[in-house]
């Protein structure tokens, strides 16, 4: 029997859907796909070999000294977005990456361990943060250049934000430059708030990102 | 001296104040009324010499070769004289006429007068009550008028539709919320139009439906429900007679509906060629018209082409190929002539676009329109609304919480390349969050609303005080 590829395996599953574990996810991430964003499903490429990158270091945060005042409203900065975001992301593309591999027969475990961070999908230095003007960018980086999970990771990001930081704050939500092969069309959906706003309506949708940032999921 | 300034629903349709500003003497008016009667199609009004206005300066009647008559009474103070001449339409405007006596209007560096008279926005109410985004909102057009109180409509995310009225009556000025429209929409209201006699309110929504709410006397009661698009139903908008409706969303589709009677209505089109989610759908104030724009970064104009009955065809798209926007294009807006339209996009400008209004009222083709120019600069983050008012200025509402005014610049100099316009004011921090839509009032004062991410609507006044 002839060996199928990797894409038209991941295709019949989205036709049949059947599948085990991830039904859901892939349920939802079709209803976001198809009906919500207008992006065509991709079925492209799988990573089957991601770099992975050691942790960063933790700077220290400063400390504010006795003298300062206590009250006083301590900016945001980069660091605070960055812990805000891989607390739960590495979970959230483990979650996508997991579905991704899952289809790569060349990888045995499904369980994917590796963090965002690793992967470098979103690294501190990808966030811009100017505290005054209320501007937050994050640039993230989808592992492989047809990541068809960039839309889902790009909304969970901005839902996240949105549900942590004071409503001053305008995000902006990009993949990185050159890393993704639609890369205008999915920066154009993350940033259409009108748009993100009709899909957070879509009950599946809406689960499938609570349930990404669902801090006890593991 | 100069005439610098004109402003008025029906006369400026004509381009009456282009005419007027070669008006070089006249005298030490600084404001005069202008009544019309007698012509069949009122945006024919022309004024073609300059010395019928050197009469002006006191009352008197000109008779323009038009047809039409004029009537000019010399100062503001005379509006409660207007009824002494029932013949007369109820159209009068407030000309502003620039003249070294007078030191208000003697800057020599050519200033618009909307300039010299708009130097500071004045927030008169903040209105609370939605929980959730208020993505639109839309005046009553026969309200501020002959003694009926300004109101509008405001809908959101919190899904339903707020009907607000100012009471002039209290010692404070103070607007309050009359009516509240929900338990029909099941997902965020986007977007809400007053039919012309402002009878019935047309409400687009997310649920892919659009509601018809008729007003009886102060109460609302949804008389129809339109379906038929895929899904979100983003814009609505009647056109100029009340008789036809388009709505349009992100299917990709515009449809027009025809008002039959028993508030029934019948889809007569679906035009399809926008190849992305459309954003804003909006009829040409006078000619049978439908301007659409997109997430595919263009705009197009649709046009009945006779023949067989509602053959509607897109018959211009105004893309990036002819210096049209490059990115999302999310609202516009006519100038009151008709001949001008603007257009605000997340490319962070605005453009201007015009067409000849001699040829569109000589005859029942279709005119192009072409690319003015580009306000480009002046915006941090994605323009979300622009609204063109009556006496020509434009403002804008943008994810940078800003609102912006403009104005044409009053440059000799630059008719050579087309009109050029520049920033007149700058609400900072007008919300605290996105700014949605703003809307000028249908009255004669400078009322502007504008709605916000933030669930509030303000309302402001455009104030010569600083």
């Amino acid at each position: 029997m002839e060996t199928k590829s990797k894409t038209e395996k991941l295709a019949m599953f989205f036709v049949s859907g059947k599948g085990p574990v991830v039904t859901h996810l892939f349920c939802s991430l079709k209803c976001f796909e198809e009906s919500t964003f207008s992006g065509k499903m991709v079925s492209g490429l799988i990573n089957a070999n991601p770099v992975v990158y050691e942790k960063k270091e933790r700077r220290v945060r400063s400390v504010p000294s006795a003298a300062a005042d206590e009250y006083a409203v301590e900016p945001i900065d980069q660091q605070e977005i960055f812990d805000i975001l891989s607390l739960f992301i590495g979970l959230t593309y483990d979650l996508g990456l997991k579905v991704v591999l899952y289809f790569d027969l060349d990888i045995k475990d499904p369980e994917h361990p590796y963090s965002l961070e690793e992967l470098k999908v979103i690294s501190e230095d990808a966030i811009d943060v100017d505290d005054s003007r209320g501007s937050v960018r994050v640039t993230f980086t989808p592992t492989v250049e047809h990541c068809s999970m960039a839309t889902v990771i790009g909304l969970c990001l901005r839902v996240k934000l949105l549900r942590s930081l004071p409503s001053r704050y305008k995000v902006d939500i990009r993949v990185a430059p050159g890393s993704h092969a639609t890369e205008a069309a999915v920066n154009k959906q993350l940033n259409d708030k009108e748009r993100v706003a009709a899909a957070l309506e879509n009950p599946g949708l809406l689960d499938m990102v609570d349930e990404c940032l669902s801090p006890s999921y593991e | 001296m100069r005439l610098v300034y004109g402003s008025d629903r029906l006369i400026s349709k004509g381009g009456l104040p282009q005419k007027l500003s070669r008006v070089t003497s006249l005298g030490k008016i600084k404001c005069c009324l202008l009544l019309i009667r007698g012509a069949h199609r009122t945006h024919n009004a022309r004024v073609q010499t300059p010395t019928q206005l050197v009469n002006a300066s006191t009352e008197s009647i000109h008779s323009p070769p038009t047809g039409c008559q004029i009537l000019v009474l010399p100062t503001r103070q005379h509006r409660s004289s207007v009824t002494q001449y029932p013949s007369f339409s109820l159209f009068f405007t407030t000309l502003l006429f620039n003249s070294p006596a007078n030191p208000l209007f003697s800057q020599s560096s050519q200033p618009h007068l909307a300039m010299e008279l708009a130097k500071g926005l004045r927030e008169i109410q903040k209105l609370e009550g939605h929980t959730d985004k208020v993505w639109s909102l839309a005046w009553n057009p026969v309200t501020g008028v002959a003694g009926i109180p300004l109101s509008f409509a405001s809908c959101s995310g919190d899904k339903t539709v707020r009907i607000w009225e100012h009471n002039p009556s209290s010692s404070t000025s103070s607007w309050d919320c009359k009516a509240v429209l929900d338990e029909t929409h099941t997902r965020t209201v986007r977007s809400c139009a007053w039919s012309p006699s402002g009878k019935f309110l047309a409400t687009a929504s997310f649920d892919a439906t659009t509601a018809i709410w008729e007003n009886v006397g102060g109460d609302y009661e949804c008389v129809s429900t339109l379906e038929g698009h895929e899904n979100e139903v983003k814009s609505v908008s009647w056109n100029p007679s009340g008789s036809l409706l388009a709505t349009c969303g992100r299917d990709k589709t515009v449809w027009i509906w025809e008002v039959q009677p028993g508030n029934e209505f019948d889809c007569v089109a679906v035009l399809q060629g926008h190849t992305q989610d459309v954003k804003m759908v909006q009829w040409h104030p006078s000619r049978n018209l439908i301007f659409s724009c997109s997430y595919d970064n263009t705009v197009k104009i649709w046009a009945d082409e006779g023949g067989d009955d509602d053959d509607w065809a897109c018959v211009q798209t105004l893309g990036e190929t002819n210096n049209g926007h490059s990115s999302t294009v999310w609202a516009l807006s006519f100038n009151d002539g008709g001949d001008k339209m603007v257009t605000c996009s997340d490319d962070l400008t605005l453009k201007i676009w015009g067409t000849d209004n001699e040829k569109m009222q000589s005859t029942d083709d279709f005119v192009p329109w072409r690319h003015l120019c580009t306000l480009s600069g002046y915006h941090d983050r994605t323009i979300f609304s622009v609204h063109w008012s009556r006496d020509n200025i434009i403002a804008s509402g943008a994810a940078d919480d800003t609102i912006r005014f403009f104005v044409e610049n009053d440059d000799k100099d630059g008719l050579v390349d087309g009109p050029s316009y520049k920033l007149l004011l700058k609400k900072e921090k007008a919300h605290d969050m996105d700014i949605n839509s703003v809307q000028w009032s249908p009255g004669e004062d400078r009322i502007l609303a504008s709605a916000a991410d933030d669930g509030t609507i303000k309302i402001w006044e455009l104030t010569s005080a600083g």
